[in-house]
């Protein structure tokens, strides 16, 4: 019991840290590996605000995810809305994303490095035990999973049940024929990325009150969110709240029942098995 | 075209007032320093190494320069970042030395940016007075690059500095002998883990409880949950800045009631205490310092001063006398001949902020801390191998 809570606390956190990068490779398509960078930005917001004024995290994310998703509105439309609009077809345009997204992962290092130095951002927040199901779980990583379901729920509420979020799922599928109905794919696509790039920052405020982070821990979130995004199938909220779950079962299962050393291992055996049996991931369409 | 000339030149003239100034001004000295400031290994020598060089800096410009031979020389660091990347450190110290001409080069940070650098330095004659860099294998490295020197000490030295507070609180009852013991999967975590082993086995220590989880883990609750079901007396860890980090919470979370709770890199730091306040009261950690000597205070409040952060209680203050063993080498020696500087490391004591520091055959310093405790707010030295100022070890009295 206890390590199918644990494992489904940490899914939670892995589908915060993977359910923005899904939105921006998967509605926006745009392959973007500056998305830890984001969560780390994200992160030291609500270090920031926590250690200066003791404001909650939870409290922080109202403001870290307006703030995000401005930025995040910006970079595509100055950075990588010329490369949509040159792209004569979707390799090119995940080719120059990638290497334009990989530059502008430095530049946030960079920036990052010189506003709030190369320190670990480290803080106490809801640290205490909490009695669950006969055993005691950290409080803030509650907090985060509960945050996590929102967040999750409503993006998916959103893009099913909104005419904006069909619309983006739209462009997701055939942004071609998306025009011919008449959605305006030049703004639902920066849309979908400010979105990600919010979902991403929040996530990285929530996450931060358990985890360590510095100005260069950035990579290893936009990896971990990769994987999952790719075994849940790219473009689908549900594959990425499946394969997050999965993941942080999976982790857990491992690490408490054969050993703490092979859940690395497990995890990228997790991700070769459906790459071999689902190419697409677990929710992903067959391409044409 | 047109643009990209005019910044060209705006940007030479930019440089050549740069260097002009103070170069007109006073003999200058260029010093260089090659330190992870991006990658893993960032946040640490954010805290240990950085600081430590603008302090340095600081502190030999204050009292009018740098002495050799009766020129007083004005130090200028050169920086660079080596993204925790050895071949990044090789290349920085070549160009250190090839395109900018910098006379001084102080060592990397880390035991493997260190080793890895230490054949460079070697090839260009450089003394390398390393400071967090810990390893046993100082008489075979010394052999091979004789202008290497070892301040931090080894695994040995720690293990056995980790036993002796141990088996202090056993013996007075503090704690019983069931030990949960779990390390970091890298080279760190695996050696030390390898010494401690038939180390506490040895002083009649019963391993209730071991395992490794790899680095950069992001969930390590699985890990405290099997150790505490495991009941023990006493809990180790041989870890990283970010599991140490997550490691104590996690035995918070999880109540973890031991007598005794050591965790090893970043216990020592500021940040520490800064996260879990009076929590971190009775924790144990690598490192240590004569937390109540007056040389640690004023260099303490010094480096606050200069560089608005506090040193960590354990590495901090010995890249700081590693570079005072530097200063006053060059002083003595009254000029840049590096072999006659290298020896004269050999040769002598120098007093620094750790205390005296001198060197055996194998150009190892043998009296280092080994385990330091959160005692009321500072990290002091509990145990060492030969330096003065340690308090008594104290029980783990609960988190909370």
């Amino acid at each position: 019991m206890d390590v199918i809570v644990t494992g489904l606390l940490l899914g939670g956190a892995y589908a915060l840290i993977a359910m923005g990068l899904n939105l921006q490779y998967g509605m926006a398509r745009i392959m973007n590996l500056a998305n830890g960078e984001m969560l780390v930005a994200g992160g030291f917001a609500a270090f920031w605000f926590w250690t200066a004024a003791q404001v909650s995290p939870l409290l922080t994310v109202f403001l870290v995810a307006p703030v995000a998703f401005v930025v995040n509105w910006l970079l595509y439309v100055l950075f990588l809305r010329p490369l949509v609009a040159r792209a004569k077809s979707r390799g090119q345009l995940e080719v120059d994303a990638i290497l334009t997204t990989f530059g502008l992962s430095f530049v946030a290092v960079g920036i990052m490095l010189a506003v709030f130095g190369g320190d670990y951002f480290s803080y106490s927040y809801l640290s205490f035990p909490v009695a669950l199901l006969g055993d005691t779980y950290g409080a803030n990583r509650i907090a985060a999973f509960l945050a996590a379901v929102v967040i999750c729920g409503a993006l998916w509420l959103w893009l099913t049940r909104s005419r904006a979020g069909m619309s983006i799922r739209a462009i997701a599928v055939a942004p071609e024929s998306a025009r011919l109905v008449g959605i305006d794919v030049r703004r639902l696509a920066a849309l979908a990325f400010a979105l990600g790039g919010a979902v991403t920052a929040s996530g990285g405020a929530l996450i931060s009150t358990f985890l360590t982070l510095d100005a260069s821990t950035g990579v290893l979130f936009t990896l971990k969110a990769l994987v999952i995004v790719i075994m849940g199938g790219v473009g689908d909220v549900r594959g990425t709240i499946v394969a997050a779950l999965l993941l942080g079962l999976l982790e857990t299962f491992v690490a408490s029942v054969i050993d703490p050393g092979l859940t690395l291992a497990a995890a990228y055996l997790l991700f070769v098995v459906i790459l071999l049996v689902r190419p697409q991931g677990l929710f992903g369409r067959r391409t044409t | 075209m047109m643009k990209r000339r005019t910044f060209t030149t705006l940007a030479a003239i930019a440089v050549a007032a740069a260097v002009a100034l103070p170069a007109a001004a006073q003999e200058t000295l260029k010093v260089g320093a090659v330190a992870p400031k991006t990658g893993p290994l960032a946040g640490g020598a954010t805290v240990t190494y950085w600081p430590n060089v603008q302090l340095w800096v600081h502190d030999v410009n204050a009292r009018g320069g740098l002495d050799v031979g009766g020129t007083k020389y004005m130090l200028e660091v050169v920086e660079y970042d080596d993204q925790t990347n050895p071949g990044q450190t090789i290349q920085a110290v070549q160009r250190l030395v090839n395109q900018d001409g910098a006379q001084i080069v102080l060592p990397p940070y880390s035991t493997g940016l260190n080793l890895a650098a230490a054949p460079i330095y070697n090839r260009f004659g450089l003394p390398m007075v390393t400071s967090t860099a810990t390893t046993d294998k100082a008489g075979e490295l010394s052999q091979q690059f004789p202008n290497v020197f070892f301040t931090l000490g080894g695994a040995q030295g720690i293990v056995g500095g980790v036993v002796e507070a141990f088996t202090a609180l056993r013996d007075r009852g503090d704690i019983g002998n069931k030990l949960a013991m779990v390390n970091v999967a890298d080279a760190f975590g695996i050696e030390l883990m390898g010494q401690a082993k038939p180390a506490f086995e040895a002083a009649g220590f019963e391993l209730v409880y071991e395992s490794s989880y790899p680095l950069g883990s992001q969930d390590l609750s699985p890990v405290m949950k099997a150790a505490k079901a495991a009941a023990p007396d006493a809990f180790i860890a041989w870890s990283y800045p970010p599991d140490t980090f997550a490691l104590t919470e996690q035995a918070i979370v999880e109540d973890l009631q031991v007598g005794a709770f050591f965790t090893a890199v970043a216990t020592a730091f500021p940040g520490y205490v800064g996260r879990f306040g009076a929590q971190a009261e009775g924790v144990l950690g690598i490192g240590g310092v004569y937390a109540d000597g007056a040389a640690f205070q004023e260099y303490a409040a010094r480096h606050e001063q200069v560089t608005g952060a506090k040193p960590d209680f354990w590495a901090s203050a010995m890249v700081y006398s590693s570079f005072q063993v530097l200063e006053q080498s060059i002083e003595a020696v009254g000029s840049f001949d590096n072999a006659a500087i290298i020896q004269h490391i050999k040769d002598n004591a120098f007093e620094t902020v750790i205390g005296t520091l001198d060197f055996d055959e194998n150009n190892n310093n043998t009296s280092f801390w080994t385990v330091g405790q959160w005692q009321g707010g500072v990290f002091k030295g509990v145990a060492s191998t030969g330096r003065e100022g340690a308090v008594e070890v104290l029980p783990k009295a609960g988190w909370n």
